[in-house]
């Protein structure tokens, strides 16, 4: 579900951006009133765990496919939603810059689609109110099996949303959902069970380790609000689409831009003797004039232009390039 | 398990890369962060149709890679994961978008093939950005970098405990799936009735590991922030600005100007 940059406009990568900031923003004052500096190398620990059980294929009975664990539930589950988050941004932050899995640009909603929905509503909305009335494996089984498949949908769906408001592909909207729900629903149900194996596992050998163990009625006071936070995230998407709806508005051509302030036309014109011989040299040996073929009217003459001094930039620069690199060699 | 070891070898291919003592490792990684950043921001902004431009873009991941001895050939071979993706969403294009755009020859190019086209070499200037960055900053400069832009320490520190036990699990995985398919053979993976105690142990043995290692740090005098080695060096500041400077405005340049247009123009 990792997306490349390519598959995400700058306005919806900067607007994911935000949103998943102010998410982060809010984890992070929320582990640092926990104060328990303890979890902080825990965290990076359980990420690198996280990370490496990933890798690790459990056999699906009965399909020949094999899963992974959901990372962000179990981490949730383990350190609790915000801890959970903050270590969910550093796995996907890794996993893009060593592993080229998603992309750099679209890192903030790869946050927002894997760690978000994953940590917050797979914590606050599923994990803990199934927890509230005490903790058993029928409960952690249903809990994690919930928590994997509603959380993977809802990434799927913030996928095929996201792709379709960078409009880089032409898959109507509806088709592109259709076909990438089915498949999360599957691999949210495998992805569930072997978590809630874990999980369970966990809850045998060392029952303290996971969150809101035995915590049934605690934590009244200063209980965090889910309806503030989302009036919170509301207007920060506002302010941030509001704002990149500006970076998006087209902007002129910048050397017409110049000319037209500087000598009050976009196209001077040139007169004398040495102008005009260049100009009849230029017609007689033209093969693209004014960007198109001299024996058509065919639009691709644009294109041809532009790719043979795309071509002839590319070729003089990376022979630039090797020039530097002999020269440098040489020098003692 | 095959992929386990591929993640070893590339965690460390990358290290040796990025602690090369060249020039463009040198550079203060602020400036390759900022300059990475923009280059992607610039190249996504392009209009789907628009492979010209595009092109033009194409420039600092070559030069980079040449003058920074970065192997291209390992690039490309980082894409093919990226590039499945984008094969599953670009090439449908074709097949909703018939406009013809020109004709070579016979052939009539459409809306659709111009647009894929543009997505896959979108996609390709971006992971080469990205691992332009890796191959020539360490994790450790990178978060460096992040604390200079006031990403929150707790946020930085997690990120490079992270990448600091990473080889480590990624071993123990490693050893662990080895045993399991020693005593398993011919299992294509885990079976379900060791699901849980299989990695459940393994997660129970690292949260132990995390309090040794928090122990030990501890005692060294960690408190939260980390520095920078005092081996590792950066050219003098005005390089790096000159660097970054000089990088941001030519690709705007790229962006903002037709320059290849330009260039063909000198033949017609």
């Amino acid at each position: 579900m990792h997306m490349a940059d390519a598959l995400v406009a700058p306005a919806v990568g900067a607007a994911m951006y935000a949103l998943s900031t102010a998410a982060a923003g809010f984890c992070v004052k929320k582990v640092r009133l926990e104060n328990e500096p303890k979890k902080i190398p825990a965290m990076g620990v359980m990420g690198a765990f996280v990370f490496g059980a990933q890798m690790i294929n459990f056999t699906i009975p009965g399909t020949g496919s094999s899963g992974h664990l959901c990372g962000g539930v179990l981490l949730s589950a383990m350190l609790g939603p915000c801890a959970g988050f903050l270590t969910m941004i550093g796995i996907l932050a890794i996993q893009c810059l060593l592993f080229a899995d998603g992309g750099l640009l679209a890192l903030g909603c790869n946050i927002w689609n894997m760690a978000f929905y994953g940590c917050f509503a797979g914590g606050f909305l599923i994990w803990k109110p199934f927890m509230k009335r005490g903790m058993d494996r029928k409960r952690i089984t249903a809990a994690s099996i919930t928590a994997c498949v509603l959380t993977l949908q809802m990434g799927a769906f913030s996928v095929a949303l996201e792709t379709f408001a960078s409009g880089v592909t032409e898959l109507p909207f509806f088709v592109f959902v259709s076909v990438m729900q089915p498949i999360h629903l599957a691999i949210g149900l495998a992805e569930g069970v072997i978590t809630a194996a874990v999980l369970c596992f966990v809850y045998e050998a060392r029952p303290e380790m996971l969150w809101n163990a035995g915590r049934r009625k605690a934590e009244r006071e200063g209980r965090f609000s889910f309806q503030k936070t989302l009036a919170i995230l509301g207007a920060a998407a506002a302010v941030a689409a509001g704002a990149v709806s500006l970076f998006a508005s087209s902007l002129p051509d910048g050397l017409e831009w110049s000319m037209e302030r500087v000598a009050g036309t976009a196209e001077p014109e040139a007169a004398g003797g040495a102008y005009e011989m260049a100009e009849r040299i230029q017609e007689a040996t033209a093969v693209l004039p004014d960007y198109a073929f001299s024996f058509s009217d065919s639009p691709a003459g644009t294109t041809v232009s532009g790719l043979a001094g795309g071509a002839a930039v590319i070729l003089l620069c990376v022979a630039a390039c090797y020039a530097f690199k002999l020269f440098r060699r040489k020098k003692p | 398990m095959e992929k386990l070891g591929k993640a070893i070898h590339e965690i460390h291919s990358l290290e040796n890369l990025a602690e090369q003592d060249t020039w463009f490792c040198r550079i203060h990684p602020l400036a390759k962060v900022l300059v990475t950043l923009w280059y992607l921001a610039l190249v996504m902004s392009f209009d789907k149709r628009d492979i010209t431009g595009l092109l033009g873009m194409s420039l600092y991941p070559l030069i980079t890679m040449i003058l920074g001895d970065i192997s291209i050939g390992q690039a490309i071979r980082r894409l093919r994961p990226v590039l499945l993706m984008i094969a599953l969403v670009g090439a449908v294009n074709p097949f909703f978008d018939r406009t013809p755009c020109f004709a070579v020859g016979k052939i009539t190019v459409t809306g659709g093939m111009v647009s894929m086209t543009t997505l896959f070499l979108k996609a390709a200037f971006a992971a080469a950005a990205s691992y332009i960055l890796v191959a020539t900053a360490t994790i450790g400069q990178i978060c460096y970098a992040l604390r200079k832009c006031h990403v929150p320490q707790i946020l930085v520190t997690v990120f490079l405990l992270i990448y600091r036990y990473l080889v480590l699990m990624l071993r123990e995985a490693e050893r662990v799936t080895q045993a399991y398919g020693l005593r398993a053979p011919g299992e294509r993976g885990i079976r379900k009735s060791a699901w849980g105690s299989l990695a459940g142990h393994m997660l129970l043995r690292s949260i132990d590991r995390a309090q040794t290692v928090y122990e030990s740090m501890a005692l060294r005098g960690f408190r939260g922030e980390f520095f920078l080695s005092p081996g590792e060096r950066f050219v003098p500041v005005w390089q790096s600005i000159f660097y970054g400077t000089a990088w941001a405005a030519a690709l705007a340049v790229f962006r903002f100007v037709p320059v290849f247009r330009f260039v063909g123009a000198l033949f017609a």
